[in-house]
């Protein structure tokens, strides 16, 4: 009896320091499980901000490459983001042509659309600001490592192609700029949306010639800020290429939440879980007496596990998500009462409580498994199926499902087995 | 608890009784999906399934039906298009949610403008002040059409790949049973949409493939009893061990259904619009499920069970 209340106060700790876990997180050498205020993030609906998508209009005599060209159409946007000072903002790839930006705490939505949608618009200058040619004279532009020359050392570069209509405009600034080294004005600046991003000098040898052909290689170094010279490469050739995307960008959706009414959804369904949990936990007890008890502690237990899950994840909680996790407490409490409901049964029969208990957790385990797994079967589809907030949906519904058989079959089945073994005799104890 | 019951009430042998109550839940929702291709709609279609432009602006004072109107007439005039709805909102009704067709960026800029200008609203650019406009959505034609064939796709994989566990895990007879049960839920929630004009959105997709597992899992729960007790019970008819196998799941059934309540009931209650828009469905849905799970599954089975046997 002894050692069994001490398993059981045990138990008790454990869960009480699951619990402060998602309150405080928890580190250990190089395991770090964040508080779930730090792991789980809001989603904007929750704390406020836009998301925009944004959708390539691509003409019928497109014949780019889209994934690149989308790749480069991300970059774009990030850099704008950057210069809009929306550190924090996020921009990722949704199927083959759309991109989705979210921002969170934005103040002016509009502006942001119209700034980031904005066709890019791509000019090499002069050192005198006079344009020399545009985004549409360059047919491509590659990040590139090589010998230039002949024994050469290797090195990171641009591989620049005009088209043969811009080459003699571009030979004769060259030229220009080969000779005004003097002044410090023996450059090639290239601008994006106004901006300078680059300033690229012309070697003295073309003083007389000019670059004079439809190949231009620009070779970099490290970048300002300490970019490698590979990056560097890389992150000039796809400004250069955005300046030649052959299609627009059209915002298709737009969705903004002020941190106001965010905050208020985040409250009320805070607390709306809460009150749904506490009632959840004093039917369990008020039914199932001593067996409900240990369900409460079980879903207290699945509770905590759930939110350092997410949080160890990094989840994106948004509404439905938070509706998915409400959804699944119910469900968790259901495998423990088709186990309880088997043991009354059981004992109903005029079998041992250790038998009954036995025979109780044997009988449910098929019916628990099989509408777990339909169940699961929902929540994968969903997730490969969904997009966006459906597929927060489906992250917590399915991990809500696996979280709650692992609760029911391990914690649940442990405690009970001990609280046999305390040798309860009254049938009372268990709800009959 | 429900032994005497089970000798009172003989479930499968009142097929025709329930079928019909449940056929009466399901009818409004059934014949309003069978005319959607044929273009005449009942539903209440947000601008997330037919694209649009969402408007919520906070104006600071309890607005009754004349301000409703004299806000969509300032809204007129700057877009040239009636708008699609208007309607107030949130705790002390000052809030109004606008809805229109789609309206590109600077249209929608010139809206909030327009009213801010009016009403003396705050756009938020000035230090510490809170923008009036509380939220926007604008969804593209484009957009919606894709989500909603997104989520037809997802619904019809999810139902085939659980027929298919089911046919494994039972047999065929019981997973078509199944989904005849998971149709009648599926129908019921779509009356409660059509009646009480829930806005088909983003929300509906989730509500939807929550109840379609949610009721799967019930039916699933009083099966595994079916199928245990045919072992056990091997002298009585079909009919008989279906209806006994109903009656002794039905504390679980109503217990589940209790507990799954409490937590979706409370976001009814306290929760915030978009919210309760989710959990209303939802609560429709349960309780359908409920009701299919105990009234009509196990019978779908049993008939089809004897159906088999005459053949």
């Amino acid at each position: 009896m002894g050692k069994r209340v001490g398993i059981f106060t045990a138990s008790i700790l454990v869960l009480a320091l699951l619990v402060s876990i998602t309150v405080f997180g928890f580190q250990v050498g190089n395991l770090r499980i964040p508080s779930a205020a730090e792991g789980i993030k809001q989603g904007l609906d929750l704390k406020g901000g836009s998301s925009i998508t944004f959708e390539a209009q691509i003409g019928d005599d497109y014949s780019g490459d889209l994934s690149d060209d989308m790749a480069i159409v991300q970059t774009v946007l990030q850099r704008r983001l950057d210069s809009l000072n929306y550190s924090e903002a996020t921009v990722q790839l949704v199927g083959d042509r759309r991109v989705m930006v979210e921002i969170p705490a934005v103040s002016d939505p509009e502006e942001a659309v119209q700034m980031l949608g904005k066709t890019a618009l791509l000019e090499f200058a002069d050192a005198d600001g006079n344009v020399v040619i545009s985004g549409a004279d360059i047919e491509s532009a590659k990040a590139e490592y090589g010998q230039l020359e002949q024994n050469g050392i290797s090195q990171h570069y641009i591989a620049l192609k005009l088209s043969t209509d811009a080459v003699s405009k571009f030979t004769e600034a060259t030229k220009a700029a080969a000779n005004r080294a003097g002044e410090n004005k023996n450059f090639i600046a290239i601008q994006l949306d106004g901006e300078v991003q680059s300033t690229p000098f012309v070697g003295e040898e073309y003083k007389t010639t000019g670059i004079n052909t439809a190949e231009v290689t620009i070779t970099v170094g490290s970048g300002e800020d300490g970019t490698s010279p590979a990056q560097y490469a890389k992150d000039l050739a796809a400004i250069i290429n955005s300046g030649r995307l052959p299609f627009n960008l059209k915002d298709i959706e737009l969705r903004t939440v002020g941190a106001t009414l965010g905050e208020e959804a985040l409250s009320k369904s805070l607390t709306a879980g809460l009150i749904g949990l506490i009632l959840v936990l004093l039917f369990m007890a008020i039914i199932y007496r001593v067996p409900g008890i240990v369900a409460d502690i079980a879903l207290i237990f699945y509770g905590a596990l759930m939110v350092i899950l997410m949080a160890i994840m990094g989840v994106n909680l948004s509404l439905p998500g938070m509706a998915g996790i409400i959804l699944s407490i119910g469900m968790a409490v259901d495998a423990n009462v088709i186990i309880f409901e088997r043991i009354k049964e059981e004992l109903r029969l005029g079998k041992t409580i250790r038998a009954g208990v036995d025979a109780g957790f044997k009988r449910a385990f098929t019916a628990i498994l099989d509408s777990n797994i339909t169940t699961m079967i929902a929540a994968i589809v969903l997730y490969f199926l969904g997009t966006g907030t459906i597929r927060g949906f489906a992250i917590t519904l399915g991990l809500g499902v696996l979280v709650s058989m692992f609760t029911v079959l391990v914690v649940s089945r442990f405690l009970l087995k001990q609280l046999v073994g305390m040798n309860i005799k009254s049938l009372k104890a268990f709800g009959i | 608890m429900f032994q005497k019951m089970s000798e009172k009430l003989h479930i499968p042998n009142k097929f025709p009784l329930f079928v019909t109550i449940g056929a009466l839940f399901a009818l409004i929702g059934f014949v309003s999906m069978i005319l959607l291709p044929f273009g005449i709609n009942f539903f209440n279609y947000d601008i997330d399934f037919v694209g649009g432009t969402m408007m919520n602006v906070e104006m600071h004072e309890q607005l009754d039906k004349a301000a409703l109107d004299e806000i969509a007439g300032v809204v007129e005039e700057v877009t040239g298009e009636k708008v699609s709805s208007i309607q107030k909102s949130g705790d002390g009704a000052t809030q109004v949610i606008i809805k229109t067709k789609t309206l590109d960026t600077q249209t929608r800029d010139a809206v909030f403008q327009a009213l801010a200008a009016k009403y003396e609203l705050s756009d938020g650019s000035a230090e510490g002040s809170v923008s009036d406009l509380l939220a926007v959505d604008n969804v593209d034609p484009v957009m919606s059409n894709d989500l909603r064939n997104a989520a037809v796709t997802a619904a019809v994989v999810a139902i085939f790949l659980m027929l298919v566990y089911i046919t494994i895990r039972f047999d065929f007879r019981s997973g078509l049973a199944a989904v005849l049960a998971l149709l009648h839920d599926v129908c019921v929630m779509l009356s409660a949409y059509v009646i009480l004009q829930i806005p088909i959105n983003m929300t509906f997709i989730a509500a939807i493939l929550t109840i379609l597992g949610y009721s799967i899992n019930a039916t699933i729960v009083v099966f595994d009893r079916i199928r245990e007790n045919r072992k056990l019970l091997r002298k009585q008819s079909f009919d008989d061990v279906v209806n006994v196998s109903i009656w002794q799941s039905m504390t679980r059934s109503i217990n589940t259904t209790l507990t799954t309540l409490f937590t979706i009931v409370m976001i009814l209650i306290l929760g915030v619009p978009s919210l309760q828009n989710f959990a209303l469905p939802l609560v429709v849905g349960i309780v359908a499920g409920l009701y299919s799970s105990v009234f009509l599954s196990g019978s779908f089975w049993a008939k089809m069970y004897r159906k088999k046997k005459k053949a």
